[in-house]
């Protein structure tokens, strides 16, 4: 299978589940802007995203996402180690052109994994999984978990963290999968890099907005 | 002008691909800032033969820019700071006097070092015979001029054959992945009428016998395009992945 045993294979899985998941984060940002105009629409979406088949089906494709890109990812960064070599070199130099974020993937991706995992605890952990668990009574509401997370202080510096490791890990990420599915020449390269900037921004600009108002509005 | 500079030069001493290395340092005193980086080291072995010890092994061939044969890391970069220039086109005026410069060989687990600076670069040449050719019974010579080619794809081609496989991408890279060097090898043929024959053919057995041979997967950070001595783009490696998967879906 192609998908496993080309380097270019394995690189088509990483980019293909690495802009499913910028799709993802954008369309979560966007729900989440609900909350900004009225808490009785969130509550809304997040009735409509409960245990029903389809937001199952979605959770499901989506974990589904993350974990071949998590698997991909450690697997890809061993396979590079190995290749580049038992020595390392004594003197390195970063060219001006090769972006920071592009030779700290790993750190940011494990940065962005620890935050989702308290994320996926705050939310998905007190919301669909009781749910799911046909547990109806202690499952929390779209509200509630909201402010149960936010009341405390210290989660927005943390949000504030996670958010920042995504916006790197964006900002190479974006480009980096045009240009492994072929996608790009000399012009495109750098319309891909200049669209992933603004993407990355935007989106993680709205979901800081969005931490800092529910810290406002719940812890203050 | 000319200046003399005195410097302490850093050099990987390795006795052989099963030895251990390490690091001696030689003092350079009054070197000609015109001399060439390689001519330093010319001036190096002398001292050194003259004293009774093993001369320093390096890679060198034309040193003039185009054989690929050079390939020292110095400072942390690829043939040296200059930049679209390999290692024999390196001048000493490039450094200060007092300067500690340190040379190291490629290291990347598919080119083993042979000897103190020089590495095993056979790799290339095997990616190159898997398919880095065009191979067809031509019959009588074409006129010229019989088959159009744009002068777009005309001067695209001719940039990427202008690799040297000298390696500088794989040393470059933090993943020791050779894909500039495939990338260029492949688009200079898939440009033009004559190689596209056997594209889809050539791309997937240079690819798999880059796989094959150890070197790591592309995430594209830059690092090869951009301590690349031939200015080759990463746009080639765009183009790689375009025929691969081209020619992945039409299997």
């Amino acid at each position: 299978m192609w998908l496993t045993n080309s380097s270019v294979g394995r690189k088509v899985v990483m980019s293909v589940t690495g802009l499913f998941l910028i799709l993802f984060l954008t369309f979560h940002a966007l729900m989440n802007a609900v909350a900004l105009i009225s808490l009785d629409a969130y509550e809304a979406v997040c009735e409509f995203l409960g245990a029903n088949w389809y937001a199952l089906l979605g959770t499901a494709i989506l974990a589904g996402g993350f974990v071949l890109h998590i698997i991909y990812a450690f697997w890809l960064t061993l396979q590079n180690k190995r290749a580049r070599g038992n020595d390392a070199y004594t003197v390195t130099a970063r060219p001006k052109s090769v972006e920071w974020a592009s030779q700290n993937m790993l750190v940011l991706g494990l940065i962005v994994l620890c935050f989702l995992v308290l994320h996926l605890f705050h939310f998905w952990a007190k919301m669909q999984l009781p749910e799911m668990l046909g547990d109806e009574i202690s499952a929390l509401r779209g509200k509630e978990a909201l402010e149960l997370a936010f009341s405390q202080l210290w989660v927005l510096p943390v949000y504030l963290v996670g958010f920042c490791a995504i916006w790197f890990h964006i900002t190479h990420g974006f480009w980096s999968a045009f240009q492994t599915l072929g996608t790009t020449n000399d012009k495109w390269i750098e319309r891909f890099k200049c669209i992933g900037w603004w993407w990355a921004t935007i989106v993680m600009l709205l979901f800081a907005v969005e931490a800092c108002y529910f810290t406002w509005f719940f812890a203050l | 002008m000319e200046t003399n500079i005195s410097f302490k030069l850093k050099v990987w001493r390795q006795a052989g691909p099963k030895e251990k290395g390490h690091f001696e340092t030689y003092e350079m005193s009054d070197i000609p800032t015109d001399t060439s980086f390689l001519e330093m080291l010319d001036i190096l072995n002398e001292q050194l033969v003259e004293k009774g010890e093993e001369p320093v092994a390096f890679d060198h061939d034309c040193r003039e820019g185009i054989c690929g044969m050079c390939s020292l890391y110095i400072n942390g970069h690829p043939h040296g700071p200059a930049t679209g220039a390999t290692t024999c086109q390196l001048y000493m005026r490039r450094f200060h006097d007092g300067d500690t410069i340190t040379v190291e060989p490629w290291r990347s687990a598919a080119f083993p070092i042979i000897r103190d600076l020089m590495v095993n670069r056979n790799a290339f040449d095997q990616i190159q015979q898997a398919g880095g050719y065009v191979s067809f019974n031509t019959g009588g010579a074409q006129d010229a001029n019989a088959l159009p080619i744009s002068k777009v794809a005309a001067d695209e081609a001719m940039d990427s054959a202008s690799c040297i496989g000298c390696g500088a991408c794989v040393a470059a890279c933090k993943n020791g992945s050779a894909m500039l060097f495939v990338s260029a090898k492949v688009s200079q043929f898939a440009l033009l009428p004559q190689g596209k024959v056997e594209a889809k053919r050539r791309v997937k057995a240079m690819l798999a016998k880059m796989d094959e041979l150890g070197f790591g997967n592309c995430t594209n950070t830059g690092a090869c395009a951009a301590e690349c001595p031939k200015n080759i783009k990463l746009s080639n490696i765009a183009r790689l992945n375009r025929e691969f998967l081209c020619a992945k879906c039409s299997d």
